[in-house]
């Protein structure tokens, strides 16, 4: 029997119109803010941990447990803060989220607000989209005058405030704490850790930093219950989840679905590889998880298994490549984005990321030097652990498991350019019209 | 001597040193006080507030930052700093239209090398550089979460999919011709500059209903579903 499909947050996001509060409110639109306002707070934290939601923005962090870090009550201001800077390479699932269904994370921002006891929640969403976010800003304008945000909020006493805000073009502010720093009108760049978000956040007060994935689940969860959600996904990956599927499928885009579900029952769903050529190479979840190859065609695509294999689920952004991509010309590509986004803050990342991106270079145009691989995996191995965010790991998580899986190709770099060996023309989606490229 | 396409910051004198004429100020001012009173801090207003000016001067102005400074009890230098940690903020004066074609793997590979090769040759510009007429600042940009799309390219930050060397030079060439030009997925046409860094700054333009809810590639999967239950019932 083939997979099935669990769509809940993609449900109608092909109807006429999908973004607006009418079109929301007929597919149980605020019906689990009404259930919410009714119960005691604790209850809903406790929800949201019964239901084993982990965080859908890449770490996996169980979101009710976030919930309940934040320290209790002492009369100052708590913020819940909506990271929609979805900006990890390959990851494409939000952006499509937020344009086509913005009331569910309007929702769901209000039931965590109420339940964590905040009254003014941000949504941090990246610059580079600006219908995104006009989407947004009418959501939250629908959302004011339908009484579902601002005083009182169907008479209940609570008070809750929206406000969006568009960053302005840096992948670091997707890294939680470099978000918060941006949110407070500075460069984004990462904060140490401890103290965590929880207890000294968004203008040093407790805060919780939420995926917009996670939150958009939290209705849905509420209005069925968790154990309808634990009912789908695995015992420890709870729950459906959205997969990007991209590159060289027959038919990329959403698909969502209970994790644990495999690459090869969504490649079936997909239509398979382009003109039915080989996979070669594919991320589970953004380009900072460590690649596979066709060896994990049948891994469950949940935290565990994929762990277990050497990455990370990530944000379930499948790049996929077949076997016309040269891996020596995607890695160096994405070096070069690692070198480009660095913050700068500590010395392993910026340093490190800028030597990477040379070797790469050379190594990509068939100019690398006999020592080049080994010096690869030395810098990676002088940047892991010893950064001050995540970034330096994701940095190197394309080098080093490219290098696993394809040394020769590496080796090859010392004498043969990439474009050589793997023709650029033969990647593109429009190969056909280029044949005599 | 100065030029326009050297970065203005701290290095260079400014090419635009000229005040804000007294109404233009009044609008800034009083736009920047709607800015201030969504955010309990008022530092948390500096990006909203960098996209105004920008919707103003075309890009981060000495006196734009000036402004700011003056507004949140700044220096210069802090809202510089901030104001050149973005790709967003542009440090000269950009083009009516900002094209960016995604040079990131995914894209790149499916095919952006081979559009920004061919836009940056027939527009005769690299990087970060703005064709003669003013028209169009062209970029390679990162990743911009459209990757069932690639490969993508962005004019103004409305979404292009699935382009071809071919789309992304009719779509360069509409822009300079003034010919209408709608997106993929987002309103039926590509507004300048100036007037999204206005929307970014947080001012609505009214535009929200307009265009898509979802493309095919984000309609993928629940259309397998559909068909799935289509079976199951049967």
């Amino acid at each position: 029997m083939s997979a099935q499909l669990t769509p809940i947050l993609t449900k109608f996001w092909d109807d006429p119109q999908s973004w607006t509060l009418a079109t929301y409110e007929s597919h149980e639109g605020y019906q689990a803010l009404k259930k919410a306002l009714a119960m005691p707070r604790a209850d809903l934290v406790q929800m949201a941990k019964d239901s084993g939601l982990r965080g859908r923005g890449g770490a996996g962090f169980p979101t009710g447990m976030k919930w309940g870090f934040l320290p209790a009550p002492d009369g100052g201001p708590r913020y819940l803060v909506v990271n929609a800077d979805e900006s990890e390479p390959g990851t494409c699932k939000d952006i499509p989220l937020m344009m086509a269904a913005p009331q569910l994370l309007i929702e769901g921002a209000a039931i965590t607000s109420f339940a964590i006891g905040c009254d003014h929640a941000f949504i941090y969403l990246r610059g580079e989209v600006v219908h995104v976010y006009r989407r947004l800003l009418h959501a939250v304008e629908e959302a004011y005058a339908a009484g579902y945000l601002g005083k009182d909020i169907l008479g209940s006493g609570f008070d809750l405030d929206i406000t969006v805000h568009a960053g302005a073009g840096a992948y670091i502010c997707g890294e939680e704490t470099a978000l918060l720093d941006s949110l407070e009108g500075r460069r984004g760049q990462p904060r140490l850790k401890p103290p965590f978000p929880a207890v000294a956040g968004l203008y040093a007060r407790p805060t919780v930093v939420n995926n917009v994935e996670s939150i958009a689940s939290i209705a849905p969860i509420l209005l069925h219950g968790a154990e309808w959600f634990k009912a789908m996904g695995t015992e420890k990956s709870s729950g459906f989840g959205i997969f990007s599927l991209s590159g060289h499928v027959t038919r990329p885009g959403q698909y969502e679905a209970p994790l644990g579900i495999t690459l090869r029952e969504l490649l079936e769903m997909a239509g398979g590889m382009r003109g039915g050529r080989k996979l070669k190479f594919w991320t589970p979840g953004g380009s900072s998880t460590p690649m596979f190859t066709d060896q994990h065609l049948d891994l469950p695509l949940d935290f565990e298994s994929v762990a277990a294999a050497g990455s990370m689920l990530g944000t379930r952004a499948l790049q996929i490549f077949d076997e016309t991509t040269s891996v020596v010309r995607a890695v160096s590509r994405w070096t070069d984005f690692y070198a480009h986004e660095s913050c700068g803050k500590c010395t392993p990342c910026r340093e490190g990321t800028f030597w990477l991106k040379q070797i790469m270079a050379r190594l990509e145009y068939g100019k690398g030097t006999q020592d080049d691989v080994d010096k690869l995996l030395e810098i990676c191995g002088n940047i892991i652990g010893r950064a001050f965010c995540p970034l330096g790991d994701g940095a190197i998580s394309p080098i080093t498991s490219a290098v696993q899986y394809f040394r020769e190709e590496f080796e090859a770099g010392m004498h043969t350019p990439a474009s050589e060996l793997f023709p650029p023309a033969a990647s593109t989606l429009f190969a056909k019209e280029t044949v005599h490229a | 001597m100065h030029t326009d396409s050297d970065p203005n910051y701290g290095v260079v004198p400014s090419p635009d040193t000229e005040p804000y004429p007294d109404d233009v100020l009044a609008a800034l001012r009083a736009d920047a006080e709607q800015i201030l009173a969504r955010y309990p801090q008022k530092r948390s207003a500096l990006l909203p507030l960098l996209h105004l000016v920008q919707s103003i001067d075309g890009y981060v102005a000495p006196r734009g930052i000036d402004l700011c400074a003056a507004l949140l009890g700044l220096t210069g230098a802090e809202v510089s700093g901030v104001a050149t940690f973005y790709t967003q903020f542009k440090r000269h004066p950009n083009g009516e239209y900002t094209v960016g074609v995604c040079t990131n793997t995914l894209c790149a590979i499916m095919g952006g090398d081979e559009i920004w090769d061919f836009v940056s040759e027939h527009l005769g510009i690299g990087h970060d550089e703005t064709t003669p007429d003013a028209k169009i600042t062209l970029e390679r940009i990162e990743c911009n979460a459209a990757c069932d799309y690639a490969p993508v390219v962005m004019a103004n930050w409305e979404f292009f999919d699935n382009q071809t060397p071919e789309s992304a030079k009719a779509l360069v060439d509409d822009l300079r011709s003034g010919a209408p030009v709608t997106p993929t997925r987002g309103p039926s046409k590509v507004c300048s500059f100036k007037a999204v860094s206005r929307v970014l700054a947080g001012f609505h333009d009214g535009l929200a209903d307009e265009g898509v809810g979802a493309g095919p590639a984000s309609l993928a999967g629940l259309r397998v579903a559909k068909a799935q239950d289509g079976k199951a019932m049967t």
